[in-house]
């Protein structure tokens, strides 16, 4: 269905509207905090919090909308979060001046940063007691960038609601809250106060979104009064209607199942900056009863129900990611926020969820074309080919979205981590590819791991040699290892010792949220924490998963297969010459590097030599990590995605020994080194699906394919063939950019022709204009596959 | 042990057969087509593509060559083709792939390591291998030896070729063929022997006679504008297509240029330099035409 008139409208408003940076929430917690309210437990602190800004933030209806409700005063006008990171006024400047993903700051809200909020939270913000509370190993890490931290500026977040909300209301969650209440055993239960504590709190934030949506009721009222239109007044007099009926009590309709998901998302965005933001997760499946209950009552045709979804994603678009804070907040250069809607998958008895709503789901995506929401489609080998067919013809459209998951992959992934299978039928990935059992998890991204810089400081026993510092172990001179093994067992040394550094770190990190930044409003949407009496942040849902997310595999394989193959199988170069050549970064030794590229076994060629090396490696990545304890009960386990680090995670490494030229991005996801695989898709395939995808918590893989490959029927039935094949291969996860890299290079030399130019970047879509200028020519440099 | 000789194994072939397919690339080929998009196929013997481009000129091929066959003259770096014995040694120190040695002579184990590594791929697909080149009946105890080692793994099979062959080596290896992709180029006699440098009646009669056997024929017609589109050897494709009861489809593949490089790189000359590709009306027209003799007709293949 062509748009609506008033959906092609609200669209047009949201691409067009300019990301301002807001300072009505950092104003609005500065009062509160502001208050003396006496002697008052943390939960309730932040609950008053919550409440304080749920009443007080700015109701915004803006005209012809539907679905109702903005994380800012308007669209666009990202709030902040000074608790957390308080931004410094050259931190402003930078948001405001800055080329790509800039923020507009104008001089009153750098006058209100400088008056009030710098002054108040300066020190105080929990990214200020982070760093404090880090190691000297755990700085000198990080600031070689050897890894990141997600927690120093944004809060745990990083979980997906289930259908809870659609059974019950708000009400609801308040009595199951003050249930939890009655039952508190004073008597034998040590933490039975601090239970009290947080149920009050989680009290406390289930009446303020109640209220929050009262608020935009009346309004919608006072417009309805003012409103000249007949037809836009009845239209306002319904979101009244549903602004009063949601989320107090369950939703009745189609139309309140999706406006009550949404003042819910504006509540978990609203109490703190949550990584990822936050998402509906499997959508056909919550919304299907609504959709045939309300065709087989008349109440609800297609068009109806494909013009409340159309306003739905419209309301996702107009909130861009939080504004970073510190100048190299190059880390994540994207305005976009990672909520990931599901189609698809599996129905908790094992059947095919595949409805009809997961095909409108898809129409929409396809006629939207936006950045956000993400979206992904979960298949499982129960699933019709149609559906795989219908994700293809929008995969080919080339903005490359929707990602391509492997349910019955994602299940035997959750069940190993112990799970139960409902509840991993039930799950899904959310943010880029991050598996979850969703509104039951917390499932944490503590940071990303530079495996090639620590490969890089194990060939310099632990010398950074960008910085001259040593800040790994002293694990021998490279050039005295008389075997790869030697190498192998230097680097593992390393990597456990960083992952040690890291897992403190984060011990702490964790302990510091649930102590000074609970979120009572987040925790009474996961289960179990209302039966639990215990926050989010603290071990309250029912499964508590930390993530250490590897980058780097491709470039840290053909860095060591090269040693393996060149240095001591065959020795056509010496340790002592390749160390050499690395230190010069090739100048004058281009022979030698074009021998390193050429002349070498590469992974993703379904080559065993250098597909044997990557497994090792993550196996070792992975024995490092897998079953530490954290501290909420759970376990840490790894994952493998970039995001944009891995263009970062290049700028901080010197040359590598796969002919990778110093200061250059490394490989992203697990894909192959960009340019390295050059035997076509299938053995990519192979290659990467050679690692143990069961045993991560998701893998990304990124594939280039031409447009003419796909133009016609029986290239979209090959790419069918290739998902079916690699997740038959039990492959987690992959996504495709359809774009020759003539458009590309087009798109940089004239970006006004091409400012609507979407390309799949790692785990999500961005607009091409929108990437750094090394981002878009590493995308470029991927190989695309054509057809032979 | 039998050992043939291939240039090329390309993996996720999808435009010869059904499916997803591995096409292995014979060397040797009995014609010489003027548009052949395979040049480094015609020659039997092994030899040296070089890509300027690359050519860090560095010298390492001039030191290691024993015939003394190579020079840097300048920016230049010059092969004499009659000292050269393509040993491929100058290949194996030319890390910037600018020597590459075309032709490899392989045994059907090697060659089946490679195809069995994508059987995942012909399973979920439909798809299998095609034997292409070159004319693999060239090399007719090679390709028999594969056809059965793939039908011992129950891959799906499929033979592109120009039938310029003994009735005896195609009668050998028809079985084991699922599906041949046969080419038919030209009708008339003449400029058959013009254009290809061999006469059409061994490809003609072999055809008659797999489609008396009952063989799965596809036919690839190449469209190559001034040389086979005219309106004669239309209707006389059309009318000989028609009367093979086995046909299945009439592939027509549109000529396109993209091959002029590799002609470039093994010093040879293109004899088409200023064909174009046919447009997209003209080649709806001949489908047209052979849709009206009650064909099937796909284009592209």
């Amino acid at each position: 269905m062509p748009m609506t008139e008033r959906v092609a409208r609200l669209r047009q408003q949201s691409l067009e509207a300019v990301p301002t940076l807001s300072t009505e929430r950092a104003e609005l917690i500065t009062e509160f905090y502001r208050q003396d309210l006496g002697p008052v437990s943390a939960p309730v602190r932040r609950a008053l919090a919550f409440k304080y800004l749920m009443e007080h933030k700015t109701v915004c209806i803006n005209d012809g909308e539907l679905i109702v409700g903005e994380k800012g005063p308007a669209p666009k006008a990202a709030p902040t979060y000074p608790e957390l990171c308080c931004h410094s006024l050259e931190d402003l400047d930078i948001l405001n001046s800055r080329a790509k993903t800039s923020f507009v700051v104008s001089s009153e809200a750098r006058e209100v940063y400088r008056e009030t909020i710098i002054p108040f939270w300066q020190g105080k913000s929990i990214r200020d007691l982070i760093f404090r509370e880090m190691t000297d190993d755990w700085k000198a890490a990080y600031e070689c960038g050897v890894f990141t931290e997600f927690m120093e500026q944004r809060a745990p977040g990083h979980t997906v609601l289930d259908d809870k909300i659609y059974h019950k209301g708000f009400l609801d969650f308040e009595r199951d809250i003050q249930h939890s209440l009655r039952h508190l055993d004073y008597l034998t239960d040590p933490q039975a106060y601090a239970k009290q504590e947080e149920l009050k709190a989680m009290l406390i934030c289930a009446g303020a979104l109640i209220r929050f949506a009262e608020r935009h009721a009346e309004v919608a009222l006072e417009l309805a009064k003012r409103e000249k239109d007949p037809h836009r007044k009845k239209e306002l007099e319904r979101i009244a209607e549903v602004c009063t009926h949601v989320p107090a009590h369950p939703p009745r309709d189609f139309w309140e199942a999706l406006q009550y998901y949404w003042f819910v998302h504006l509540g978990v965005t609203t109490e703190l900056n949550t990584w990822d933001s936050f998402n509906p997760g499997r959508l056909d499946q919550h919304l299907y009863p609504f959709y045939t209950e309300g065709l087989e009552e008349g109440t609800l045709d297609r068009e109806r129900a494909e013009e409340l979804l159309q306003c739905f994603w419209i309301k996702f678009n107009n909130q861009p990611a939080p504004p970073k804070v510190g100048v190299t907040a190059a880390e994540s250069g994207t305005y976009t926020d990672f909520a990931l809607i599901n189609t698809g998958g599996l129905k908790d008895d094992g059947s095919d969820a595949v409805n009809e709503v997961t095909y409108l789901i898809l129409d929409v995506v396809e006629e939207m074309r936006l950045v956000q929401p993400s979206s992904c489609v979960q298949v499982s080998k129960k699933n019709p080919n149609r559906f795989v067919k219908r994700a293809a013809r929008i995969i080919r459209t080339g903005f490359g979205q929707p990602s391509v998951f492997n349910t019955d992959l994602i299940v035997q992934e959750l069940i190993r981590q112990g799970k139960s299978v409902e509840d991993a039928r039930n799950g899904g990935s959310s943010g880029c590819v991050e598996v979850g059992a969703f509104g039951k998890e917390c499932y944490i991204l503590t940071g990303y791991l530079n495996m090639v810089k620590i490969f890089e400081l194990t060939l310099n026993n632990g010398l950074d040699t960008r910085t001259g510092r040593r800040i790994g172990l002293e694990t021998g001179d490279a050039t005295q290892f008389e075997s790869f093994e030697e190498l192998f067992e230097a680097y593992e040394k390393q990597l456990n010792h960083f992952v040690d550094v890291k897992v403190r770190g984060n011990n702490v990190i964790e302990r510091l949220y649930a102590s000074y930044m609970p979120a009572p409003f987040l925790s009474l949407l996961i289960d179990d924490c209302i039966v639990t009496g215990k926050d989010y942040h603290d071990g309250g849902a029912r499964y508590n998963t930390m993530y250490i997310q590897g980058v780097g595999l491709g470039t840290v394989t053909d860095s060591a297969t090269a040693i393996k193959y060149h240095v001591f199988d065959k020795g056509t170069l010496s340790m002592e010459a390749l160390l050499g050549v690395l230190r010069d970064n090739f100048e004058g030794h281009e022979r030698v590097r074009q021998m390193l590229v050429n002349k070498t076994p590469k992974y993703g060629n379904d080559d065993d030599y250098a597909d044997e090396v990557m497994v090792a490696l993550f196996e070792a990545f992975f024995s490092a990590v897998d079953g530490r304890p954290n501290t909420k009960g759970g376990s840490y386990r790894i994952n493998l995605l970039p995001t944009t680090v891995h263009v970062y995670f290049g700028s901080v490494a010197g040359a590598t020994p796969d002919g990778r030229q110093a200061w250059e991005p490394l490989s992203e996801g697990v894909s192959p080194v960009q340019g390295a695989d050059r035997r076509g898709p299938t053995a990519v395939l192979k290659s990467v699906a050679k690692m143990d995808h069961a045993r991560t918590g998701g893998a990304l893989l990124n594939q280039k394919f031409t447009p003419q490959l796909l133009q016609d029927d029986a290239g979209l039935g090959n790419l069918v063939h290739l998902i079916r094949t690699y997740f038959k291969l039990d492959g987690h996860h992959v996504q495709f950019n359809v774009v020759d890299a003539a458009t590309l290079r087009a798109a940089q030399e004239h970006p006004e022709q091409y400012r609507d130019l979407i390309v799949r970047v790692a785990g999500y879509s961005d607009y091409f204009c929108d990437l750094s200028a090394t981002l878009q020519d590493e995308i470029i440099s991927r190989t695309e596959h054509h057809a032979f | 042990m039998i050992t043939g000789t291939i240039f090329d194994i390309k993996k996720f072939s999808i435009h010869d057969g059904p499916g997803i397919r591995t096409t292995v690339f014979f060397k040797g080929c009995p014609l010489t087509c003027q548009w052949c998009h395979n040049p480094e196929g015609q020659k039997p013997e092994p030899e040296l593509m070089f890509r300027a481009s690359r050519c860090l000129k560095c010298g390492a091929c001039v030191s290691v060559c024993t015939q003394g066959a190579i020079s840097i003259d300048g920016d230049d770096t010059v092969t004499d083709s009659e000292q050269c014995t393509v040993c491929g040694d100058c290949v194996e120190v030319c890390y910037a792939e600018a020597r590459e040695s075309v032709g490899r002579q392989v045994t059907v184990p090697e060659v089946m390591a490679e195809i069995e590594r994508d059987i995942v791929f012909y399973d979920e697909s439909g798809g299998g291998v095609t034997f292409s080149g070159g004319e693999p009946l060239l090399q007719g105890d090679f390709l028999l030896a594969l056809l059965l080692a793939c039908k011992e793994q129950e891959i799906h099979t499929a033979l592109d070729t120009c039938g310029y062959s003994s009735w005896e080596t195609l009668n050998s290896i028809r079985e084991h063929v699922d599906v041949f992709l046969y080419d038919l180029k030209l009708m008339d006699d003449g400029n058959h022997r013009r254009f290809t440098g061999a006469s059409n009646e061994l490809c003609l009669s072999n055809l008659q006679a797999l489609s008396r056997e009952g063989q799965n024929i596809v036919l690839r017609v190449p469209i190559i504008p001034g040389i086979n589109d005219d309106d004669a050897n239309i209707h006389q494709t059309a009318a000989f297509a028609s009367t093979l009861s086995s046909l299945n489809r009439v592939d027509l593949l549109p000529y396109h240029h993209t091959a002029i490089q590799k002609y470039n790189r093994l010093d040879k000359l293109y004899g088409l330099p200023e064909t174009r590709r046919p447009s997209d009306e003209q080649i709806a027209d001949i489908a047209q035409t052979l849709r009206g003799l009650g064909l099937q007709v796909q284009i592209g293949g």
